[in-house]
């Protein structure tokens, strides 16, 4: 490949010094594999088609397995001119593999040409690939012969073409004016009904006939809009299935047509209660694409305000738990917290939900004078209120026989179904990204990592409160030693520029208008970065086409998995079973349908 | 003016204050759902509805007028006649059933013998209203809703005539007088400790009040029963929960507090006073505590509740036949 790779420690094809690529090597041949040099910090391996199935279970189940497929989705490749020395394709399918064990993560490609979209499904190997595949046929229209049920996930079932491909128009004004006449609502309605039988599932057994209920897209407990069918033998559930795509506005297509620095605000919308977490992926992800190396101080600022959403998203998190298991109060205190921490992040950022601050290579403002007396204020309020949510909830003897081994799943059963975060913590697994793969200066910080130990309802909410304290002490550290210097990079692809040396000369001005205009652009490469998001791993894997905007931009998120694990555990539980548990998930449905 | 004999005086005196006592009970219900509001704000470090008026003072009004102007909209699905029924049921037999209330000596509108099981099957007619209106909605929710309404107030109206049958062996009486009348010296309270508990919790299990709102348990059913019905129907529901608010803590005073007995204030202040303090403690359950599962709020009736009645009636029992 003739893309430079300057930070990679990927060797290209030939020498191969990973030892996974190596074992896959041995196994299907030194001809089968070909190793692409990314920023992606893992090895990334083009296998051919036929050897998918089998190379995706040799690294299943080979001794320190990759027990997760964390991601799995596609590229269109049609339109991307700098893909030297790759194999020849018209869609790249790439399937992300992480292991716990080794803390390591592999990415397997497949390449596929337009006349021939399909692929075996991998469904019997890893359970989650279920829903991946359908947002791969519903995106690309690639095809995965032995799929149980291939239908769209996130566009409406009538939907004509396949979105994320080059030829789909990307704006609204490239449309017709929509539309919507008394025939067109009965057809969109007719599509969205639900057909028991399309899902394999009976009407009636021998002694009962079934209710199918639909909960959502507006229910008081579905948190935004999500629908979940339930086929209900009195208020058992037998089965459901959960269908999003109700909040899809296509986060990821908007990637392709944003600047690498106009994109910012819109990762801030997907994990709508996250804040500037959102931004930190992205950020960092596009700082590896520019080779950037931020100051001590942006790094500190970063972490700091990531903590403070962490906060304030446990905390909202908190509330509507306790509410969906009918307190009502609870929420209303959280509240009074958030607006606390809201505070602080108004007078940092000058916004409250979605301040879209982070810049590439920095941040946009240097912290206002008087920021350590605000924080330190609502550091020191915080701890005094979660004793008190322990003491009036969580010890309350109704909300620990509402969530005790309620939902509970093992630490297996999670990494099956790619759950990360919190909700893999509470079954006992020790899987922090904070302290397993440090970014952003985490592994400077002291803190723990709490965990649980029964994986179910309770102990999710539970050890979010513990999270809550841990995140305090972080940001306590940063106001005890937050480093002096500058709050953006000296680099040239910083973005925008810092302003005070923008007005010093022609050089930095000219420089300064391209990027506000324009965009940096930024060398032909791929990157990602992982966060341990408010809910889980978040990561932004990135594509360049050396242009000023990406050319594929793909947002893995938390929430999509868990909300597919869903029925796995709730056959045969109790519909105030499953409230319970939604609310224990912790998701929003921007950051499940981007 | 011989037609006016003193009988038809006394009718009509009785029929006046039978009109105050109704319209009083109304308007209760309809204050308590202010009151509800600003209470939970208080507790809830919020203001609650403080626009309307002085304090809020005028929220009731606005609701009133609000409510009165909704379109009143029935499903093309539903059971019209059942459908229409329903909020009827829900508001007469809570209001019918403050007939046999004594408020002071002087006051109340019947002195009936057999008070306490006309309430008894008041209640019982109560549940009726959550069963036609959630199963003729034509919904899944409210059919739910419905569902658990009648198991449970099947299973808590067991314990609860059985709660109260200590008092009435204590009082010798059904009549609400008479055991009011019988707490001059000590209030059932005392005595019938447990028969007061298992009636409060029926109480509140009756009139679906949290944390037994299981039929309507917003988090899980969307409002249960009565998800369908809008305007001034869903409003007699609305204002019949408060009205058995009102209703539960008026016999929890009767039968356990002693009613209008109190030094010093008159007898109407007294009852209204001990009345207020359940209301209040109506509101600051819902406020407190979280909702548990339908299923053992069943098991706990069954299990724990209804044990506990049948033991204290028995001991009752025993200790008037040896002292007595």
């Amino acid at each position: 490949m003739s893309v430079a790779s300057p930070s990679s420690d990927n060797a290209s094809s030939g020498a191969r010094t990973d030892p996974v690529v190596e074992a896959l090597a041995q196994r299907f041949g030194d001809r089968a594999l070909i190793e692409q040099a990314t920023l992606t910090g893992m090895p990334v391996v083009w296998v051919a088609r036929e050897h998918l199935v089998e190379a995706l279970g040799f690294l299943r189940d080979m001794p320190e397995p990759f027990e997760m497929l964390y991601d799995l989705s596609a590229t269109d490749e049609r339109l991307r001119s700098h893909r030297q020395g790759l194999p020849e394709a018209d869609f790249t399918v790439f399937y992300q593999l992480l292991s716990v064990s080794r803390n390591r993560d592999i990415m397997l490609k497949v390449a596929l040409a337009e006349s021939d979209l399909e692929l075996p499904s991998i469904v019997s190997l890893y359970p989650n690939a279920n829903w991946y595949e359908r947002e791969v046929w519903d995106m690309f229209g690639v095809a995965f012969r032995g799929h149980p049920h291939l239908t769209r996930i996130l566009m409406p079932p009538t939907w004509n073409g396949h979105p994320l491909r080059k030829e789909h128009s990307a704006r609204a004004t490239e449309f017709d004016p929509y539309t919507l006449t008394v025939a067109g609502q009965d057809r969109e309605q007719e599509a969205l009904k639900f057909d028991p039988e399309a899902w394999g599932m009976q009407r009636e057994n021998d002694q009962s006939e079934f209710m199918f209920l639909n909960l959502g897209p507006n229910h008081p407990s579905a948190h935004g809009a999500f629908r979940i069918v339930l086929q209900l033998d009195g208020e058992e559930i037998i089965d459901c299935v959960p269908d999003i795509g109700y909040h899809h506005r296509g986060a990821e297509k908007m990637g392709e047509r944003q600047s690498w620095h106009s994109y910012i605000p819109y990762t801030d919308r997907v994990d709508y209660t996250g804040g500037v977490m959102n931004n930190l992926p992205y950020v960092l992800a596009v700082e590896k694409l520019a080779g950037i190396e931020v100051p001590d101080r942006v790094k500190t600022i970063r972490v700091m305000m990531a903590e403070l959403f962490r906060i304030s998203s446990h905390l909202l998190f908190l509330g509507t738990y306790l509410q969906d298991l009918g307190a009502m109060s609870p929420v209303f205190y959280a509240f009074t917290d958030r607006q606390k921490a809201y505070e602080v992040v108004e007078a940092i950022t000058g916004f409250r939900m979605h301040p879209a601050w982070f810049r590439i290579g920095g941040v946009a403002q240097d912290l206002p004078q008087g920021w350590e007396r605000l924080m330190q204020g609502f550091v020191d309020w915080m701890p005094k209120r979660l004793k008190e949510y322990e003491r009036a909830m969580m010890e309350n003897a109704i909300v620990r026989e509402r969530t005790r081994h309620v939902a509970a799943f093992t630490t297996r059963e999670a990494l099956t179904w790619g759950v990360t975060g919190p909700n893999l913590r509470a079954t006992g697994c020790d899987y922090d990204l904070r302290k397993q793969r440090p970014y952003s200066g985490y592994d400077n910080f002291d803190f723990e990592v709490p965990l649980g130990a029964n994986g179910d309802a309770f102990d999710r909410g539970q050890l979010r409160i513990e999270e809550m304290r841990q995140s305090l002490r972080i940001i306590q550290q940063c106001i005890d030693h937050m480093p002096p210097g500058d709050y953006k990079a000296d680099h040239p692809l910083t973005t925008p520029p810092p302003r005070e040396r923008m007005l010093q000369h022609i050089e930095t001005l000219i420089t300064h208008f391209l990027q506000v205009s324009w965009g940096p652009v930024l060398k032909p490469n791929e990157s990602q970065q992982m966060v341990e998001a408010t809910k889980g791993i978040n990561s932004y894997y990135l594509t360049s086409d050396g242009n000023t905007m990406s050319y594929r931009t793909r947002i893995r998120t938390p929430s999509f998995p868990h909300l597919q694990q869903i029925p796995v555990l709730m056959r045969g539980g109790f519909v105030p079973d499953l409230i319970a548990h939604l609310g224990s998930i912790d998701f929003v449905m921007a950051d499940v349908d981007r | 003016m011989n037609w006016l004999s003193p009988t038809l005086v006394e009718a009509l005196i009785a029929m006046s204050k039978a009109l105050v006592i109704l319209l009083a009970a109304v308007l209760l219900g309809a204050v308590m759902t202010v009151v509800e509001r600003r209470l939970l704000g208080l507790w809830q470090d919020r203001h609650g509805p403080n626009r309307v008026g002085p304090f809020g003072s005028l929220q009731l009004v606005a609701d009133m007028i609000k409510i009165f102007f909704k379109e009143d909209w029935i499903p093309p699905f539903a059971d019209r006649p059942l459908f229409v029924l329903a909020p009827a049921i829900a508001m007469a037999s809570l209001l019918l059933s403050f007939m046999v209330i004594p408020i002071t000596p002087g006051w109340g509108v019947a002195d009936l013998h057999i008070g306490l099981l006309f309430f008894l099957a008041m209640a019982g007619i109560n549940v009726y209203a959550v069963l036609f209106g959630g199963w003729s909605s034509g919904n899944k929710y409210a059919l739910i809703g419905a569902m658990r309404a009648s198991a449970q107030t099947l299973s808590y109206e067991v314990f609860m005539g059985l709660s109260l049958m200590g008092v009435v062996a204590m009082a010798d009486s059904f009549n609400l007088r008479e055991i009011v009348n019988a707490q001059t010296t000590v209030w059932f309270v005392i005595p019938q400790f447990f028969g007061f508990c298992t009636f409060l919790i029926a109480g509140i299990a009756v009139t679906h009040r949290h944390p037994f709102d299981q039929p309507e348990a917003e988090q899980e059913l969307a409002d249960g029963y009565h998800i369908e019905y809008s305007s001034m129907k869903f409003g007699m529901f609305f204002i019949g929960e408060y009205v058995g608010m009102v209703l539960i803590s008026a016999l929890i005073v009767t039968l356990f507090f002693g009613g209008w007995h109190g030094p010093l204030l008159p007898p109407i202040v007294w009852f209204m006073l001990k009345t207020a303090v359940f209301l209040v403690l109506f509101v600051l359950l819902r406020a407190a505590l979280p909702r548990p599962r339908y299923d053992r709020v069943m098991s706990f009736g069954w299990k724990i509740c209804l044990p506990l009645t049948l033991i204290n009636l028995l001991v009752t029992g025993a200790v008037i036949l040896i002292v007595g």
